[in-house]
This record gives C-alpha cells, sequence and structure tokens, in this order.
C-alpha cells in the first residue's frame, strides 16, 4: 500500500525554527534552469510574471555563486570569474538576508536547486531544505511517472511539502 | 575574535572607489577587485526586484561557505561590504563606522571628487584603527 515511501522518510524533520507561517515562497530549479516546482502562500508584491521571475531568480543564484567562488577568501586557486562550475565545486552560499526576506539556498550534487524565501528573522534552514530534498526524491524521484526535468505534478508531493513548510513557521 | 578578510566601498553607479585586503588567501587582481564590486551591484539591484513584499533595499548579509559578506547601503547608494569569517559579530556597527570615517575624511577632504576612487591618508589611517580585532568588538557597544 505504502509505494512511496509513505511515513518512512528519513531523516525525521526537524523542529521548526519559529513559530507562525512566514514562508512567501518556494522555488525549484533543476541543473538546466528549468523551473520544476514554484509555490507561494505570501506573495503581495510581484513585479514580474512569472516565467521572467523564474529565470531572474535562477540569473540571480547563478551569478551569486560565481561571486562567492571568486571572492573565497580561504582558498589561492579560484580560476576566473564566471567560469562555469560544477555543483559542489567552489565555494558556494546557503543563504541571504534583505530587510523585507530571508533567501535560504540548497544545491543538490545532481544540480538540483531548492530556494525557500522566508521571512528575514528566520533561522538557519539548511536542515529544513535537506528535508525538502529528502521529499524531492521520496515523492518525485521514486514516481515512476515522474520524467526528470518536467515539471512537478505530483499530488503527494506537493500536499506533504505544503504541509511541512506550513509547520515550518 | 573572528577575523576581516577584506573592505569595498563602492560608488552608486557599482565602480569600485575603495578595496582593501587584510589578509585572504591568493591575491586578487585589480580587475577581478573591479568586476566582483559591479557584479555585487547587480545582484544587490535584483534581490530588490525579487521581494516579495515592498520596501526591499537589497542584500544586508550573504552566508556563504567560507565567510560571511556583511552590506551597508548609504541613502546615496553608496555600498560598504566587509568580507568576514563566518558568524562573525558587531559588523553592522562597524560598517556604519566606516560611513562615518568616510564622511568625515573623504567626502569633507576639499580635494576629493566624487564617486573617484578614495586617496585620502587620514581615511586610512583611522580605518585601520577602526579594522584592528579588538577594537572591532568595542564597537559592538
Amino acid at each position: 500500500m505504502q509505494f512511496f515511501g509513505g511515513s518512512e522518510i528519513s531523516p525525521s524533520p526537524p523542529p521548526p525554527t519559529v513559530s507562525g507561517n512566514n514562508a512567501h515562497m518556494l522555488y525549484v530549479f533543476n541543473r538546466n534552469g528549468v523551473c520544476l516546482l514554484y509555490r507561494e502562500w505570501n506573495r503581495p508584491l510581484k513585479t514580474l510574471n512569472p516565467q521572467q521571475d523564474h529565470k531572474l531568480m535562477f540569473g540571480l543564484l547563478f551569478s551569486l555563486k560565481s561571486l562567492t567562488a571568486k571572492m573565497d577568501p580561504t582558498s589561492a586557486e579560484k580560476g576566473n570569474l564566471g567560469v562555469p562550475q560544477l555543483p559542489g565545486q567552489g565555494c558556494s552560499f546557503h543563504s541571504f538576508r534583505t530587510n523585507t526576506y530571508k533567501l535560504s539556498f540548497m544545491e543538490s550534487p545532481s544540480g538540483i536547486k531548492i530556494i525557500l524565501v522566508t521571512h528575514p528573522r528566520t533561522g538557519d534552514l539548511r536542515e529544513s531544505l535537506k528535508y525538502i530534498y529528502n521529499l524531492y526524491v521520496e515523492y518525485v524521484v521514486k514516481n515512476p511517472l515522474y520524467f526528470p526535468g518536467a515539471p512537478i505534478k505530483c499530488e503527494l508531493f506537493n500536499s506533504t511539502l505544503d504541509q511541512y513548510v506550513r509547520g515550518l513557521g | 575574535m573572528a577575523a576581516i578578510y577584506s573592505l569595498y566601498i563602492i560608488n552608486k553607479s557599482g565602480g569600485l572607489i575603495f578595496c582593501k585586503d587584510y589578509g585572504s588567501a591568493g591575491k586578487m587582481d585589480t580587475n577581478d577587485s573591479l568586476r566582483l564590486a559591479s557584479l555585487w551591484h547587480s545582484m544587490h539591484a535584483i534581490s530588490q526586484q525579487l521581494s516579495p513584499v515592498n520596501g526591499c533595499a537589497g542584500i544586508e548579509l550573504l552566508q556563504a561557505d567560507t565567510f560571511d559578506l556583511h552590506c551597508f547601503q548609504s541613502l546615496t547608494g553608496t555600498k560598504f561590504f566587509v568580507v568576514c569569517e563566518p558568524g562573525t559579530l558587531h559588523m553592522e556597527s562597524l560598517l556604519k563606522y566606516i560611513y562615518e570615517l568616510y564622511t568625515d575624511y573623504v567626502l569633507k577632504n576639499p580635494f576629493y571628487e566624487m564617486e573617484m576612487p578614495i586617496r585620502c591618508e587620514l581615511f586610512d589611517i583611522n580605518l585601520s584603527q577602526a579594522v584592528q580585532k579588538d577594537r572591532v568588538a568595542l564597537l559592538g557597544r
């Protein structure tokens, strides 16, 4: 009956860092920059149409990653600015904060990028992003009807994700 | 006490006007610093576009794997940012203090041309005092 994992997702979800729903939106990109999933919970301000918004977000992350890789003060050999790097190569970043929001970012070794935008005073969400990645693996990658690179339309994933992010804070 | 790796000041159009290194591994040449500065300027602007709510003023803190980048933007659009060890405290007050030094020793210098690279001896001296590790803690008041 429990074909796609059901309740045995490992590891167990990390405890919420704050209380009250403060997640704004979530993006999942694959390594080619295709937006696999976009969810929004609370977004009063929209300056662009969805497609351009996704492109801008991916561009921002890509450029910030090349910036951090070049700026890394702990390694001597950094290569040139803007040279494409494989996931996990070079110095990456895990979050940035502005006065109105906080963006947490995670990249898997296969180049899946998970981006969660929350209230600026949210704590460290690295564990939560790992858990969301786990959900993705359990409910999307292991779904035999899912074709890699296609937008995610798995009901089970969407509902579990929704429930988790709402509980997150 | 954690260390500060470098300090950058960029003018309102994204040009690098001041850059000081306090001991990063691997020297960066001038062209790279200029490119990084203008890249940061653009990323700062894009982050405002992507805000889910009104009134976003750009990135204040970027947490990378090996460093933190704290950025302060003045009302006139000049950006100050420090690269420091992850988890370094009192960086906001240090940046505000550096801004104070900038207004006192750079803007009030009659030989300084706006938006041009900063070459002011008094600014350099006071800055190196402020950045000394034990002084940064005092700024935390």
